[in-house]
């Protein structure tokens, strides 16, 4: 049994006086589709941005790949990272925020090459060639040299996820990534993270889309008020929940 | 259009605007009052402009000025985006003493800067390189280092950066959160993440005031003359000293001044105009369209903008 992707351990994290997690505790396998579900205000995105060190955690411990996030151990003492090596751990975990975030001074291709070259030191032939090969596999073979504002909000979320996959990480973290979409865009969005999941990247999904977590999800965790309340398999926890607080969630969203 | 909807085009008596032939027909007045006045005093002296308005004295200010303005500028914008970036780090040592730069050269007068740029020599009577308590290597005159040109740089650039570094600083606040959170994950450092995603993103901010700061310092430099540099003013100011003509040679000063002026707003027009592209759905009309446009005002409601597909800034179909 390989260890797990990711492993969380009585993660706290405070914004000032409010508590958004209080003692988070699970484990992302490999290969795995994890999703994370909740109202909003649960800690959800919050835990999910701990992941590669956007937020920082306050107490507990987080490590992504058998490394601790943020942090160096070194015998009994931690050492806070610098600047530059939490950013080049980054490097190996894509993310995809709800509001793509694309660049909008960049054409289509220039996104998803800027990383690649500035960061990894790639040519530019190589990063280009794989970029071309991510923009077919999202569908979008066409528009590389679009810039975003020209793009449907489907079409720039899949662009972003291809600009997170020319990192090649090793993990990936989708923060509620079809909820600024129309509803008649979120299908081709969800079709890719899809395919991913196909392919076997390891995911961790903040979504609202309940049909998504049950169709393609390994594992679900319902999330409330900055802890964990129930984890089990999407088919278990959406058909059969077994906490109050879960039922009444699930009566709203399904 | 279709012939349809020719058909149901509106027919109506547009509104009259009889107040603005008044205000018109007073404005138009009172100019030719002015110009009478001005062709009829000889106190304006029009030839003596006329004989000055190209010598060569007054060319060489008109150099002086330009040739300061562009480097001083320039300094001040290189200068004020570093201090910029500073005050927005999260090391405290580099954002504090951006902080006091600015609150310093903000705080006094250019024109003391400028005289004290100048008189450095009082406080400090050499310049020497060497280590700090212990032996110099290098020594200069003061003096000989600071000239009226460098004093005018020195007081001019380092106060502008003062004032570029607040505008550069608002354009770098513009930019959405979410940009340097989406370039960190993809595991930029800061200092990538600043040059390659914010600040280009930040010029559309940043460029039209800086135009606005362009033609202060123009206007600004005259200031100068009060450190004997030969610029525009100083060299007015040598002449009319010698032959006390100063009404004429103070316009031909204006002159220029107006003129070149004219040239920065003309080219700040048309600087906003590239960079607001993609961020509005119509186009300012040009200088020209916009002229034409304000004569015609008066009978006619304005030309719409032509409303077929809108070209982006590299040539692509919105």
């Amino acid at each position: 049994m390989n260890a797990p992707m990711v492993k969380s351990e009585g993660v706290h994290k405070s914004f000032g006086s409010l508590q958004v997690l209080k003692g988070i505790d699970l484990e992302v396998q490999r290969g795995e589709v994890f999703c994370l579900v909740g109202p909003s205000g649960s800690g959800k995105s919050t835990f999910l941005r701990c992941i590669n060190h956007l937020e920082k955690i306050d107490s507990g411990r987080l490590s992504v790949d058998g490394e601790l996030v943020g942090y160096r151990q070194h015998g009994d003492k931690l050492y806070e990272l610098k600047d530059r090596d939490a950013a080049k751990k980054r490097r190996e975990i894509g993310m995809v925020f709800q509001r793509f975030n694309l660049f909008p001074h960049m054409t289509v291709m220039q996104n998803v090459i800027e990383a690649p070259i500035r960061v990894r030191g790639e040519s530019a032939d190589v990063a280009r060639a794989r970029a071309v090969r991510l923009l077919d596999r999202v569908g979008l073979s066409g528009k590389a040299d679009a810039y975003p504002r020209q793009l449907s909000g489907g079409q720039q979320q899949r662009v972003a996820i291809a600009r997170a996959l020319a990192m090649e990480p090793k993990l990936m973290l989708f923060d509620e990534p079809t909820s600024a979409l129309d509803p008649e865009l979120v299908g081709e969005v969800l079709d890719v993270m899809r395919q991913l999941a196909v392919d076997g990247m390891t995911m961790i999904v903040v979504t609202h889309e309940m049909g998504f977590a049950r169709e393609v999800g390994d594992s679900l965790v319902f999330m409330d008020d900055g802890i964990v309340v129930e984890k089990g398999h999407p088919r278990d926890v959406l058909t059969n929940p077994q906490h109050e607080r879960t039922k009444a969630f699930l009566s709203k969203v399904l | 259009m279709t012939d349809h909807k020719h058909a149901d085009a509106i027919k109506a008596v547009p509104v009259r605007h009889p107040w603005r032939w008044v205000a018109t027909a007073v404005i138009v007045l009172l100019l030719a009052m002015f110009i009478n006045m001005a062709v009829t005093n000889p106190n304006f002296e029009w030839n003596v402009i006329g004989e000055y308005l190209f010598s060569s004295k007054i060319l060489e200010g008109v150099w002086a000025t330009v040739w300061i303005t562009i480097v001083a500028m320039l300094a001040g914008i290189v200068l004020g985006v570093v201090l910029s970036v500073m005050r927005l780090s999260p090391n405290p040592v580099l954002s504090n003493v951006a902080s006091g730069y600015i609150w310093f050269f903000r705080g006094t007068p250019v024109l003391v800067q400028l005289i004290f740029w100048f008189n450095l020599a009082v406080l400090v009577p050499d310049i020497s390189l060497g280590i700090p308590f212990g032996p110099t290597f290098v020594s200069w005159d003061t003096n000989s280092v600071i000239t009226p040109f460098v004093a005018a740089l020195l007081g001019l650039g380092l106060n502008e950066a003062a004032y570029m570094a607040e505008i550069s600083r608002a354009g770098i606040q513009s930019v959405d959160e979410g940009q340097v959170e989406a370039s960190s994950a993809l595991g930029m450092s800061r200092t990538k993440t600043m040059r390659r995603i914010v600040l280009p993103q930040a010029m559309r901010v940043i460029i039209p005031p800086t135009g606005n700061e362009v033609i202060s310092m123009l206007k600004t430099t005259s200031l100068v003359s009060v450190v004997a540099m030969p610029e525009l003013l100083y060299q007015t100011q040598q002449i009319y000293a010698r032959t006390y003509q100063t009404i004429p040679l103070l316009i031909v000063a204006s002159i220029w001044y107006l003129f070149l002026t004219s040239l920065l707003t003309i080219g700040q027009f048309y600087i906003e105009r590239h960079y607001g592209k993609g961020s509005t759905s119509t186009q300012a009309p040009t200088f020209l369209q916009r002229l034409r446009r304000n004569v015609f005002r008066f009978h006619s409601p304005p030309p719409t903008p032509p409303s077929s597909t809108l070209l982006d800034a590299h040539g692509g179909v919105r």
